[in-house]
């Protein structure tokens, strides 16, 4: 099955900055955190064949 | 859903301290999401790397009766989709009995399947069925490479499935690979395969599990071709399943769709014929072994209770990956690859993207890695391929090498009222 | 059954109107507010709130969405997240606009 992953919102890139990989990162689990709501795939979990 | 024997997670109303899936997924749910139900070791095929040994019928396999409590439990914990498998489970005599009775009762079914039993009659009527899914197993995209690992006709077998399910109207059912070091040229094969026939690819990650710890040596991908599988994966995004099996390859960089984490007795599990549960299809071995759905207190308290389970649930210790910058994505691969290479579980993974693995391999011995068990195999002379030999398939002779260790009935199909 | 088309990208949430949870699908309470599975289109969400799970449960006995985040507990400052949640789940066909009765 597809998934979107429009409730991630914003994209790695649209948070590039020149600085390390850790502030692109934080900011986007920040972003990640203030939405309710996040699509899983129900074909997204290891462990079932 | 209240939860047992834990605390209440103090959770603001808005959610803020909920966080990342990862970790609420890692410590375990009160229920599994989905799982893997293996309904019979009987088998029609004799593939060089399967993951449960499969091929003779197991005695002491679940009755139709002891299947259906298993569902009724599955319902009552809201476990949302099972994927049937095996062996070859459309060889049970009361498999579409049971696939019925699971979506009557708000259980959903995907079921893999290697194709021989899918009739047009049978693809009419899961194309009907909201609630069933087929997942065909391929192993090539040409029927050269792939009858290597499944057997002479098999190829053959699966795009005859395909076939009728796509003329009986059944948009996207799932056409399921396992990635190995002679088709991973073919990734673009098996996506215009899939396409062909209104299906979605499916690729997953070879283990060395069951029969495939005999021939994991000469089948799994090299690094390079890891590399160019990983970018191949990133280019089709969502298009192309993966069951989540390549969270190994995080350490790449950016993450594959899915979870990415270790599923294994936190959001799903195996359920094998005979009723033994275990973390997961790839680690059926007693070291993975939570308890039996016979016991007291059934599936449902194996889930919540047993040892092992509790144990996966605890925080893991990264171990000496501890000071890989990159574990965090990777969660140091997976158990059973480590398990079945005789790896320690707190280290690399022996495919792990820095090398990590493949020294840590160099440094083992071998000849101690744990053997995979119990092994259902047909006893036939292509049951072991040692190391040095080529895994190609030979269709099975009876020819008995190992005394018998149980009264198995020989015949994958007695009992089936098939007929061998 | 097909399930019904989901809303276009973009939908937004409207409070004034009587919503439900759409008949298949599954949702199961969690400690960290819940899952909810859609048998016909096989989509799985994590909502991560109480709250949020209160809200999609009382989604179908209140005359309007707004009631239902009131009667949740959702407050005026949290409205906003809380109709972006809505209107995910909305778009991916999780809860449906409710014949008015």
């Amino acid at each position: 099955m597809t998934v979107t992953t429009t409730d991630r919102t914003v994209t790695p890139a649209a948070l590039e900055d020149t600085g390390a990989g850790t502030s692109t990162a934080a900011s986007k689990q920040l972003v990640e955190e203030e939405l309710l709501v996040e699509d899983v795939s129900i074909d997204g979990m290891c462990g079932v064949y | 859903m209240t939860l047992i024997d834990e605390a209440p997670t103090p959770v603001a109303p808005s959610g803020s301290s909920v966080g990342r899936l990862v970790d609420r997924f890692e410590q375990g749910l009160d229920a599994p999401i989905c799982l893997t139900w293996e309904l019979t070791y009987a088998c029609n095929l004799a593939c060089v790397h399967c993951l449960s040994s499969s091929g003779r019928r197991d005695p002491r396999e679940l009755s139709t009766g002891e299947c259906k409590a298993v569902i009724d439990e599955f319902e009552r914990m809201q476990i949302f989709y099972v994927n049937i498998g095996g062996g070859e489970p459309t060889i049970r005599s009361d498999f579409w009995e049971l696939v019925e009775y699971a979506t009557d009762h708000h259980v959903g079914v995907k079921f893999s399947t290697n194709g021989s039993r899918i009739t047009d009659r049978v693809a009419e009527r899961l194309a009907g069925s909201d609630y069933v899914d087929v997942q065909i197993s391929l192993d090539g995209a040409t029927a050269a490479v792939n009858d290597e690992v499944r057997g002479p006709g098999s190829y053959d077998t699966a795009v005859a499935a395909m076939a009728r399910l796509a003329r009986a109207g059944f948009a996207g059912f799932k056409l399921s690979v396992v990635v190995t070091r002679q088709n991973v040229g073919q990734l673009d094969e098996f996506k215009a395969l899939a396409d062909h026939y209104g299906a979605q690819l499916r690729l997953t990650r070879l283990r060395p599990s069951g029969r495939g710890a005999d021939v994991w040596d000469e089948l799994h991908p090299t690094a390079a071709q890891q590399r160019s599988l990983y970018e191949w994966l990133l280019a089709h995004g969502e298009d192309v399943l993966t069951g989540d099996s390549f969270f190994h390859l995080a350490g790449y960089g950016e993450s594959l769709p899915g979870l990415n984490l270790c599923g294994a007795g936190r959001v799903v599990c195996l359920v094998d014929p005979v009723g033994d549960v275990y973390a997961c299809p790839f680690a059926i071995h007693d070291q993975f072994l939570a308890g039996n759905v016979r016991g007291p207190g059934g599936f449902t308290r194996v889930w919540r209770h047993s040892d092992l389970f509790t144990e996966l649930r605890r925080p893991q210790s990264a171990g000496a990956c501890g000071s890989c910058g990159h574990y965090d994505s990777c969660r140091g691969g997976c158990m059973a690859a480590k398990f079945f290479t005789g790896l320690p579980l707190d280290g690399p993974d022996p495919e792990c993207v820095l090398g990590h693995g493949e020294q840590a391999l160099a440094g083992r011995d071998a000849a101690a890695a744990p053997r995979p068990s119990p092994d259902h195999s047909r006893r036939t002379g292509a049951a072991r391929v040692p190391v040095a030999m080529q895994p190609t398939h030979r269709a099975p002779e009876a020819t008995p090498s190992l005394p018998p260790d149980r009264p198995c009935d020989e015949s994958p199909l007695a009992g089936s009222g098939l007929g061998a | 059954m097909p399930p019904p088309a989901p809303h276009p990208g973009g939908v937004t949430f409207d409070g004034s109107l009587a919503w439900t949870l759409h008949p298949q699908v599954s949702l199961r309470p969690e400690s960290f507010g819940a899952l909810a599975y859609h048998f016909g289109t096989r989509r799985l969400s994590f909502l991560k709130s109480r709250t949020l799970l209160a809200v999609v449960e009382a989604l179908a006995e209140q005359p309007t969405g707004h009631d239902a985040c009131r009667v949740a507990g959702v407050t005026h400052e949290e409205m906003g997240r809380y109709e972006q949640a809505l209107a995910t789940l909305a778009g991916s066909g999780m809860i449906c606009e409710r014949e008015a009765s």
